[in-house]
This record gives C-alpha cells, sequence and structure tokens, in this order.
C-alpha cells in the first residue's frame, strides 16, 4: 500500500538569509536572474540521477530553502563539466553555486556519515595538507575504508591491474618544502576573517552560515 | 540693458516631491529675493501648471517685471512651456531664463543642505546672466510639401498611402526589387490566419499605382543633407538592366533564358527554391518587372551569350544589358525610416546543428514551404523529400540569451504557434513545442493559444540546449535527438523527431550602423533606432522630421507595426500641414567690422552654414543653417562671431554669479550682494 | 621558449603513460622544457568542494614559484590541473580582496604573484607554437590504420575557452589528421566522462563513460584519443564493470601524446602503450612501433 507523504512548504521552513548568502559569494551573483528555463538541466549528464534538477536547486537556494537544498543528492552528484555555466543564457555560475553549496554541507555535515563524495574530499584535503601532493592509489583506498570498506573488495580487479600496468606505484608523492606549504594555507584562515569579512562564509577555516537550524542529519 | 532698470522676477518649483524633498525651496527663494535686481521672488507646488504660469504672468504685469527666471526641471520639457508663460505676460520669451535643479540637482544628490546650497548658487548664476539677456524673434523655416518613406515592408507601404491618402507627395525608397518586405514572405498571419500574401497585396498594388506615390525599387538613399523641413536626399537606383517603364512582367524572357532549369539559389524562398539569373522575385511582385543578377548572367559576366532573353521580350525591348546605376536627388520635409529587420542567423548557436544537420530548419524557410507558392508547392518535407513523422520547434532561438541577444524578440511564440498549427495541418507528424514561456499578449493571443492546447500539440516548458543525432534509446537511430527538461512535469526527456524548426529571434538590420549615421539618428543599445521616448515618443527621433516606424524601432508584430506606421504619418503630416517650423533663435552672426577675414572658422562649420564673401572679404553666416552649436563662436580668433542667447557678457556674468565668494559674500569686484544689487538698481 | 612543465599529482601515479608520452614526445619535437621544482597539488575539484580561496592559493603558490623561477609560460598537461591554474587566476582578476589574501598568505613563503603567467595545455602549444606543418614534416610513420574519436572532455574547454571552440573543439582533430590518421565524427568530444563519480558512485558515472565509448564504437572508431587523465582512466579502467551492466565496449583509449609518438616513430615501451588496461592490439592488429 502506497503511503501517503503530505508535502508542503511553511515560510517557517525556509532559511533567511541562505540565498543572500550564496549570492555574495564572487561569482554568484546571477543567482537572481535565473529564468527557470531548464537549459542547466537538460544539458547536466549526471541531471537523471539527481533528486533535485540543477534548475529545481537554484529555485530553492534563491527561495532560501536551505535543508532541503543542502540534503539533495544533487550536490554530490555534479561532476563539475561547467555545461551549464556554459549553456546558461542568463550566466548564472550554477557550477560555482555546487561547489559553495558542497562546502557548506560538508562544513555543517548535511550528508549521511560515509558518504564517499565528502570523504574524499576530506581526505583529499588532508593529504594535500600534510604531503603537498596526493597519491592516488592511497587515497583511494583510504576513501572506500573509510566509505564503502566493501568497495575493496569489487575493486581489486582493478588494482591488480593498475599494479600489472605500473600505474600503481607504492611511493608516496609529497614535497619538500611541507611546512612552508602549510604555513601558506594556514595563514589562509586568519586572512579570511581580516579580509574578507566576517564569519558569513569565510573565517576559521570553516563555512557557516548565518542561521544554523537543523544542522544535523 | 544698462539703459533700464532690470526688474527680476524668480520662481523656484517644488515638483510635487521631486525638487522639494531634497532641495529647501522657501530657503532658495528667500535667498534669491536679496540678490541685485530681483523684485519678486517665490517658490510654488508646480510652476508649469495653469497656476504657476499665472503667478508669472500676472506678476509680469503687477511689478513690472523685465526678466524672468525659473528654477525648475529640464529646459529638454518645460522650456518651451515658461517661455510662452512669459510672452502672454507681454514680455519677449527670450527674456526667461530657466535653471535645471532637478535632473542637476535633486534627482542626483541626497544631502539636503548641499543640494540647497547648489541651488542657491545655481539660481544666482541665472540671475546674473539673465540681466544681459537681449529680445529675440524665432525664424519661420518653410517646409517642402513632399516626406520620404525609407523601406518598402508593411510598415512603408502604410505609411506611404496614409500620406499619399492626404493629398502628400511621398517617394518610397525600397532597397530590394519589390515591396513587401518580410510580410510577403509568409503563409498565414496569426491570430486570424488570414493569408498574408491576400492582405499585402492590394495595398502593394495601391502604392504602385497611386498617383501621389513615386516608387522607386532596388534603390538606396546615399546621402541626406540638409535639416528639418529642407532634406536633400540623394538615392542610387541599381541597375536591373530591365527598362522599368517598358517591362509589363510577362516572364516571357524567363523562359527564353539559355538555363533551361532554374539553378542559382532563390533568395525569396530563403535558399530552398531555384532560380534563373533573369527573374521575377517572386509571382506578386511589386512593381512586376523582371531584374537580372549580374553575377550569374552569362552576358553580363563573360559578355558571351546567345542573349535568347532578348528574343523572349520582343517588340518591347525592355531588356538593356548596358544599364548603370543611377542617381536621383529630391528634396522632402520630413523622413519615414522603415527598413525592417533581419532574422538572428541561426548559425550562430552551433549546439542546434543548423547547417551542420540537414532536417534543421529556420522558421522562415519552413515559412516558405508550408506557403502554396513557395519552393515545394506547399508540401513539407525533409531535405531527402520524405514527410517528417515527428517535428519539434524550439522557441528563444537567439533571444532572451546574454550570449546573442538579451531582448525578447515578441514575436516568436506566436509564430511558433501559428507554424505548429500549419504543420499539423500539412502533415501527419507529432508537433513539439519547446518554449520557455508562453507569450501572447496581443488582442486575440491567448485565444489562439487555447485553440492550439485543443489541436494536439505537445507543449514542453524547457529551454533546448542541443539537438544531436547520437540515439540511445531504441527509436532514436536516425533521427535528431532533443534532449530537454520539461520543467512541468519534472524530470528529462529525450524526444527523437525528424525535423527540427529553430524558432529565430528578430534582428536589427546588419547596415543599421550606417543608416543611423546618416540620418544622424541614436541607435540603442541592441542596435535598433532610439525613440524619443519610449512611452510619449515611439515615432519620433531625436532629430527633427526623422521619424520611425514598424520593427526597425524594435521587434514587433503586424498589427503593432501598422499602427506605428500610421502614428508616424500622422507626425509627419503635422510637420507638413504647419508648412514651418520655427526654429530657435540661438543662431550666430558675424560682427562684420570686427571680422578679419582669415576664414578659420569655415571649414569648422559642421552643417556648411558659413562662406566668404569675396567682396567684403569677410566671412557671413547663413542663418538659416546655422543649428547654433557654438564652434565657429568660440574658434574665431577676432571674437568676430557672436552667437544669440549665448553672448559673451551673458556667460561671463552667469560665472561671476556663480562665483561669488561665499564666504564673505563677495564677488570679484569685492562687492557684497547688498552692494551689487544697490548699484544694479541705481542705474 | 621554455616552458615550465606542470606534472599534477595523476600523471605521476594513474596517468603515469600521460607523462611518459608527453616529455617524450616534447624531447623529439625538440620543444624544451623543465619541471617546476618543488610543485603542489593544485586542488582539482576536491579541494573546491572545501574551500575556494584555499583552493586558489594552492594554485597560486605553483604559479608563484613558477614567476620566481623566471617562467612565463607554464604547461599543465592534465585538465583539471589546467583548469584550476587558470580559473585561480581569473579568480584573482575578478576580485581584489581575494588577489590582496593570496598574495599576503603567499608572503609568508616569500612568494608574490605579480606578472602575468599563461597556463596553457599541451594541445594548444602543439597546436600553435609548434605548428602543424612542422609537426606534418617530423611524421616518420603516419597512422593510416587509426580511426580516432577524439575526446576533449570538459576542462579544457569549460568554463573558459582560450584556445578552441566550445562546442565543436578541433585542435586535437587537427593534430590527428596532420598525423596522418583518419578523425571519426564524434558529438560526444566534450560530454563528461563521469570525473571521480565512476570511483564514488558507480552507477552515473559508469554510463557517461558507457555513453562515450559505446558512440565511438558506433562512429566507427578503432581508438579514442584524449587529453586528461582521469578520461583516460574512466574510459580504459572500467570495462568489466560496463561490461557486466551493459555491454562490451572494448575500445583502447590513448593518449593524444601517446598517437603523437607512435607516428614520431617512438617506441611503443617508451610511450607507456603497455600501461593501457584496454591494450591497443584489441582493435589495432599489429604492434605499431616495436
Amino acid at each position: 500500500m502506497h503511503e501517503l507523504v503530505r508535502t508542503i512548504k511553511y515560510e517557517a521552513d525556509r532559511v533567511p538569509g541562505f540565498g543572500e548568502e550564496i549570492k555574495s559569494v564572487p561569482g554568484c551573483e546571477n543567482l537572481q536572474s535565473c529564468i527557470q528555463c531548464g537549459t542547466c538541466s537538460g544539458m547536466c549528464p549526471l541531471s537523471i540521477y539527481m533528486d533535485y534538477t540543477p534548475r529545481q536547486i537554484i529555485e530553492l537556494v534563491r527561495s532560501d530553502f536551505k535543508n532541503e537544498v543542502l540534503k539533495s543528492y544533487t550536490i554530490w552528484l555534479c561532476a563539475s563539466c561547467y555545461v551549464c555555466t556554459v549553456e546558461c543564457p542568463r550566466e548564472v555560475h550554477i557550477t560555482d553555486i555546487m561547489y559553495e553549496l558542497k562546502q557548506r554541507a560538508i562544513h555543517e555535515g548535511y550528508y549521511p556519515k560515509r558518504f564517499p563524495i565528502p570523504v574524499l574530499a576530506r581526505e583529499f584535503f588532508r593529504m594535500v595538507f600534510k604531503y603537498g601532493r596526493v597519491t592516488e592509489n592511497f587515497l583511494a583506498t583510504t576513501m572506500m575504508l573509510k566509505s564503502n570498506w566493501k568497495g575493496v573488495f569489487s575493486s581489486w580487479k582493478l588494482g591488480l591491474k593498475l599494479i600489472s600496468t605500473g600505474r600503481f606505484p607504492f611511493k608516496k608523492e609529497e614535497i619538500k618544502r611541507k611546512d612552508e606549504l602549510q604555513k601558506i594555507l594556514s595563514t589562509v584562515d586568519k586572512l579570511s576573517i581580516d579580509m574578507l569579512g566576517g564569519i558569513s562564509h569565510l573565517g576559521n577555516g570553516t563555512k557557516k552560515s548565518n542561521n544554523n537550524h537543523n544542522n544535523h542529519h | 540693458m544698462k539703459k533700464e532698470q532690470v526688474r527680476i522676477g524668480f520662481y523656484v518649483c517644488h515638483c510635487g516631491h521631486n525638487i522639494a524633498s531634497v532641495v529647501d525651496c522657501k530657503a532658495v527663494a528667500e535667498y534669491v529675493a536679496k540678490l541685485p535686481g530681483v523684485v519678486v521672488s517665490r517658490d510654488y507646488k508646480y510652476m508649469c501648471s495653469d497656476p504657476g504660469q499665472e503667478l508669472i504672468i500676472n506678476d509680469i504685469k503687477e511689478h513690472k517685471l523685465n526678466r524672468i527666471v525659473v528654477a525648475s526641471c529640464s529646459p529638454l520639457l518645460h522650456e518651451h512651456t515658461f517661455r510662452t508663460a512669459t510672452e502672454k505676460g507681454g514680455l519677449n520669451p527670450f527674456l526667461c531664463q530657466m535653471v535645471n535643479i532637478r535632473e542637476h540637482n535633486s534627482w542626483v544628490h541626497t544631502d539636503r543642505e548641499a543640494a540647497t546650497l547648489k541651488a542657491k548658487e545655481l539660481a544666482r548664476a541665472a540671475v546674473h546672466r539673465v540681466m544681459f539677456h537681449r529680445e529675440l524673434e524665432t525664424k519661420k523655416v518653410p517646409i517642402t510639401p513632399a516626406v520620404m518613406v525609407v523601406g518598402g515592408g508593411i510598415a512603408g507601404i502604410h505609411a506611404a498611402l496614409t500620406l499619399a491618402n492626404a493629398g502628400k507627395k511621398v517617394y518610397l525608397v525600397e532597397r530590394e526589387p519589390t515591396i513587401g518586405g518580410h510580410m510577403a514572405k509568409f503563409d498565414k498571419t496569426f491570430p486570424t490566419l488570414d493569408c498574408a500574401a491576400c492582405i499585402l497585396t492590394p495595398k502593394m498594388s495601391e502604392v504602385a499605382s497611386h498617383p501621389n506615390i513615386t516608387l522607386w525599387t532596388y534603390s538606396e538613399v546615399v546621402k541626406v543633407e540638409g535639416f528639418v523641413g529642407n532634406y536633400k536626399i540623394t538615392v542610387k537606383h541599381k541597375p536591373r538592366y530591365i527598362i522599368e517603364d517598358l517591362c509589363v512582367g510577362c516572364g516571357e524572357c524567363i523562359n527564353k533564358c539559355v538555363y533551361k532549369d532554374p539553378r542559382f539559389p532563390d533568395e525569396f524562398n530563403e535558399g530552398l527554391g531555384k532560380r534563373k539569373p533573369i527573374y521575377l522575385p517572386f509571382p506578386q511582385a511589386t512593381p512586376q518587372v523582371v531584374l537580372i543578377d549580374p553575377e550569374v548572367c552569362l552576358k553580363l559576366k563573360t559578355g558571351k551569350c546567345k542573349q535568347t532573353c532578348l528574343e523572349g521580350c520582343q517588340d518591347r525591348k525592355a531588356i538593356d544589358f548596358n544599364q548603370k546605376e543611377r542617381f536621383s536627388e529630391v528634396q522632402v520635409g520630413a523622413v519615414i525610416i522603415a527598413t525592417g529587420f533581419k532574422t538572428f542567423d541561426a548559425k550562430r548557436i552551433p549546439q542546434y546543428g543548423y547547417g551542420k544537420y540537414p532536417n534543421v530548419f529556420t522558421a522562415l524557410e519552413v515559412e516558405r514551404m508550408v506557403n502554396a507558392s513557395g519552393p515545394t508547392n506547399g508540401h513539407v518535407v525533409l531535405r531527402d523529400g520524405r514527410e517528417p513523422k515527428s517535428i519539434g520547434i524550439i522557441h528563444c532561438v537567439g533571444s532572451r540569451d546574454k550570449k546573442t541577444n538579451k531582448y525578447c524578440s515578441r514575436v516568436c511564440c506566436m509564430y511558433s504557434l501559428k507554424l505548429a498549427h500549419l504543420l499539423k495541418e500539412h502533415t501527419n507528424a507529432e508537433v513539439y513545442n519547446f518554449y520557455i514561456d508562453m507569450r501572447t499578449p496581443g488582442k486575440a493571443y491567448e485565444e489562439f493559444y487555447d485553440k492550439l492546447l485543443n489541436e494536439g500539440v505537445h507543449f514542453i516548458r524547457g529551454r533546448v540546449g542541443e539537438v544531436t543525432d547520437w540515439a540511445y534509446a531504441p527509436g532514436e537511430e536516425g533521427k535528431l535527438v532533443i534532449r530537454v527538461e520539461d520543467t512541468l512535469a519534472g524530470f528529462v526527456r529525450r524526444i527523437p523527431v525528424d525535423m527540427v524548426v529553430l524558432a529565430t529571434g528578430l534582428e536589427p538590420q546588419p547596415d543599421a550602423a550606417d543608416v543611423q549615421r546618416m540620418f544622424n539618428m541614436s541607435c540603442g543599445s541592441e542596435g535598433f533606432f532610439l525613440e524619443r521616448h519610449p512611452k510619449l515618443a515611439p515615432v519620433n527621433t531625436f532629430t527633427d522630421g526623422i521619424f520611425l516606424a514598424g520593427c526597425c524601432q524594435g521587434p514587433k508584430d503586424i498589427p503593432d507595426t501598422v499602427a506605428q506606421a500610421g502614428a508616424a504619418a500622422a507626425e509627419a503630416l503635422v510637420l507638413i500641414d504647419k508648412g514651418f517650423i520655427e526654429q530657435e533663435p540661438n543662431t550666430a552672426f558675424v560682427r562684420e567690422e570686427d571680422c578679419s577675414g582669415c576664414k578659420s572658422c569655415i571649414s569648422l562649420c559642421p552643417y556648411s552654414a558659413i562662406t566668404f564673401n569675396e567682396t567684403k572679404k569677410k566671412a557671413e553666416i547663413n542663418e538659416a543653417l546655422c543649428k547654433g552649436c557654438g564652434t565657429c563662436v568660440a574658434s574665431c580668433p577676432s571674437g568676430s562671431i557672436v552667437q544669440r542667447l549665448f553672448e559673451d557678457e551673458e556667460i561671463f556674468s552667469e560665472i561671476e554669479g556663480l562665483l561669488v565668494d561665499s564666504a564673505n559674500g563677495k564677488n570679484f569686484a569685492g562687492q557684497s550682494s547688498g552692494e551689487k544689487r544697490a548699484e544694479v538698481m541705481a542705474k | 621558449m621554455k616552458y615550465c612543465y606542470y606534472p599534477g599529482c595523476s600523471v605521476k601515479g594513474t596517468g603515469r603513460a600521460y607523462e611518459e608520452s608527453l616529455l617524450a614526445v616534447l624531447n623529439a619535437l625538440g620543444i624544451e622544457y623543465e619541471e617546476l621544482e618543488d610543485w603542489n597539488c593544485c586542488g582539482a575539484t576536491a579541494y573546491m568542494a572545501m574551500d575556494e580561496i584555499k583552493s586558489c592559493v594552492l594554485a597560486a603558490r605553483n604559479i608563484a614559484l613558477a614567476e620566481k623561477a623566471g617562467y612565463t609560460e607554464i604547461m599543465a598537461p592534465c585538465s583539471a590541473c589546467y583548469l584550476v591554474l587558470n580559473k585561480s587566476l581569473r579568480y584573482m582578476e575578478s576580485s581584489k580582496p581575494v588577489a590582496e589574501t593570496v598574495n599576503k598568505a603567499l608572503a609568508t613563503a616569500n612568494l608574490k604573484i605579480s606578472k602575468k603567467i599563461k597556463v596553457r595545455h599541451p594541445l594548444d602549444i602543439i597546436l600553435n607554437d609548434y605548428g602543424l606543418d612542422r609537426l606534418k614534416k617530423a611524421v616518420k610513420r603516419p597512422l593510416k590504420e587509426f580511426k580516432v574519436a577524439p575526446y576533449y572532455g570538459c576542462q579544457i574547454i569549460r568554463p573558459y575557452s582560450t584556445f578552441d571552440d566550445q562546442y565543436n573543439p578541433t585542435s586535437m582533430d587537427k593534430i590527428l589528421t596532420a598525423l596522418g590518421a583518419t578523425v571519426v565524427e564524434f558529438p560526444l568530444k566534450t560530454r563528461c566522462c563521469g570525473s571521480s563519480l565512476t570511483g564514488t558512485l558507480p552507477e552515473p558515472g559508469l554510463l557517461c563513460a558507457y555513453i562515450i565509448l559505446r558512440e565511438a564504437l558506433r562512429r566507427g572508431a578503432n581508438v579514442i584519443s584524449t587529453g586528461c587523465s582521469l578520461c583516460q582512466f574512466n574510459l580504459d579502467g572500467y570495462h568489466d564493470k560496463i561490461e557486466k551492466k551493459w555491454e562490451p565496449v572494448r575500445i583502447p583509449t590513448l593518449y593524444f601524446t601517446q598517437l603523437i609518438g607512435l607516428a614520431l616513430g617512438i617506441d611503443e615501451q617508451t610511450l607507456g602503450i603497455h600501461r593501457c588496461i584496454v591494450p591497443l592490439s584489441a582493435t589495432i592488429g599489429q604492434p605499431v612501433n616495436s
């Protein structure tokens, strides 16, 4: 028996200021000009898997429906191929907006705990901070272990093939002046507060919205 | 002016909230009351209104004023109003000076104190200036009672007929070999589905036979000289290689042409059909005269041809291979520009595959196909001759897009609906319309949309990103696939179609910039000619005597075009019926005794108004041509050229008025306002 | 002119063949280059997902190092690196506060970005700097039996297209034709390959790769040519899974530099041809250059 679901959105479901916050990021201002034509969704190769299409995401962001947006699958499915941005007749930078949403979702924890994509992003981040470069096989293995460790079993064949063709180096890639890089990156945190203004979207290395309604998952 | 005492009346307008919300008008009036020469100083809510003007008229009589200063809006708006009021009060209208404290002050500043101070200073400058104003007379310049209409589409045709029926002489100049414009290419027109040719051709033949209209086709305007009421226009007549008066349009020459079959792309049929080197653009072409294309005619290109066309023409002998281009010069009083539009070039959007995939057509191409006298006799077919079983019409091609044209082309939704209807009539195909918004604002347009909804056309709200030929699902092989988000249903769809029709938008003609320069008009940011005011003066331009009609001013449908053409004709009639225009007396003249005969001014005049009198060895200015630009005045080394309304004393005293030292209230001569006032009053 | 060579993390790992073939080709053609000393990861798409200023700073360190070493042009073969470096430059140009933040951060390491440095892709360098005429003359072994589907991927074409058309790029086409190969008509030149989704969310990612492979075969190609290490990996590494889900679409995917190398007569071992998971021999009969 089909379970009835009631979906009506009240004004209380909105998180006022969310749309403004995204709009204030340099490059994302055109968000308001969207005419909801659907070109982005029509061209996006991944839109057929998304729960909200890119067009719907723009509308939700504009209308401050933060929870729906940050809990959606869409922002993780975006492969940042930029077709939407290039084809948009209003020049809305949809890909950049998707990146902003990814950032907020990661920092506020709006995704299932072992969801591979944010896990990958975090591991990538850590590896670069520590070593300055990424060693792909270690990264991929770590990501799999931390998200879906069963994936290790389905990928062992690919792993063997990579080893046999010499594409699975065991040497860790790293730069010489690691501390220099770490200093540079840490300085950005402080500067973001000083120079780029406030904690609204940059600061402390974390992306925080002004309003923190329901930021658990 | 030194002889009579100046008695100045000063009026500052509140303009409702427009000025008063930023400028303290009462304070300005109080300040000006203390300035030299000012007898009356008032502030009032709406100076341009009848009571406001009455104030001026009564004060002149009561207080024996002989100068008026009004501080209000831009002279462009009400200079004429206040000059007329001054005249009604019994003074020469040019003894009135306006100060702009709205566009130049209250509308651009927010600081109340600073804006009020600025208003006071501007008023003071005007008070000093107006003391030196002289009495001047306007000149009446006669208007040539003839009008030229540039462009022979429906706009030009309607304007020409309206003027001709009012008894005026009209020259209708059209670049193509026939009049009719784009409307002649349509099959049916929305929303009535009238046959375009049936409603257009009667008007075309009326133009051809009207005694007041001189119809020049295959001709272009090449030079425009003069000014409103007195334009001298040179028109170039391109050679048809046919003597127009002798040709009767029988078409025998075409039959006899050495090319047995038509071989060259036919412009009228958008390249879908073929024609011979000697051809008639379409069966109802007006005038009914053939022409020869020199690019492909053997005789004209190579000189070697049997010239069998001459046999076809027999005794009429209308063919003349030696015809050259001719020029005509005419004098007209007004010009109506009705040069129309061009369709957006679909090749600029490679995503839609026009030019790459053979079965992608533009709307105009399909319009020709659907037309019974078109290249396929009314059968809608693909390039290989098959009938399409599914057709996709894509709206907004080249319009509403920052990458091509930002504006909406206004007619495409309606003509896409019309094409959907015609395609359903002519084929058994499934028709899909892909749109962003359905724009159907006109009379009976929404009802037309409703009619289409009931005809089984599929409407999908989603802008198409691309048309491709890569197949994924079964049934897509060999077809053109449109992948689009059906935004209303909420999912992405792939729809294979046989034929794609692109609803291309409207753009200005490619040579709009040249026409604009020739007629001294302005263009808007999209390239269409600029009207004087978008709401209240849609057919006037900023140049007096030049009017606009039709799509050259902006995309519009036929009803609006005809309405605008009538409006332009009416405006032209106003000029011509009045018979004269009053020219502003801001012309320059040469003070002979001071002129040294150096001739510096002569080449500088942009209106060629200055000539050198060899006998007197002095420069002379033709005041009928002078537009008061001031170039010669500024350049004259001996200072012998004077411009009325901008004489040296007027300008210097205005500057002096501005530079009164606000700190101690003294002017350059060290006098305070009160001292200067006493001096002026005593004289 | 000596180009500053910025490899990126993938060509040291799964994209080894790209570096091997690229460097072999550059040497053979006489194009001078030098690897940027102590280069760091550009951040790719993952860093952008965490913090765009830090991503900008990561890229900026490399550009500043290049400036310090006196280079004016950086060659970035990996498409993602190419995009990130260009995007960071533009981000700094468009926003003064961002530029100041980045330079202040770099200053802690005595680095700065003050000059205009160009970041270019090898396709651009070979086509426009080296030139097709010279390339044609250098061809020793024309690739007559190769029917190539040119696959550009997305990052070198969108959103910035400095050297090629965004909708229908032809730089790789021209190079391949100059090598004597036949370039097939391929409408999916710039359709996304699935990016990192093939590893994280297999179903959508693999579908993207499958569509490209399938269409290439249908158009009559016997090899796909690409210019990005991730694209090559996606099109090369998942054939087992694709075959299981849909159907076999075995066609080898080579880097365009490998194809240039083959045409120049360089041996297959040097070019890393053996590193392809779907071997070249799957569709091209005999070994090309031993």
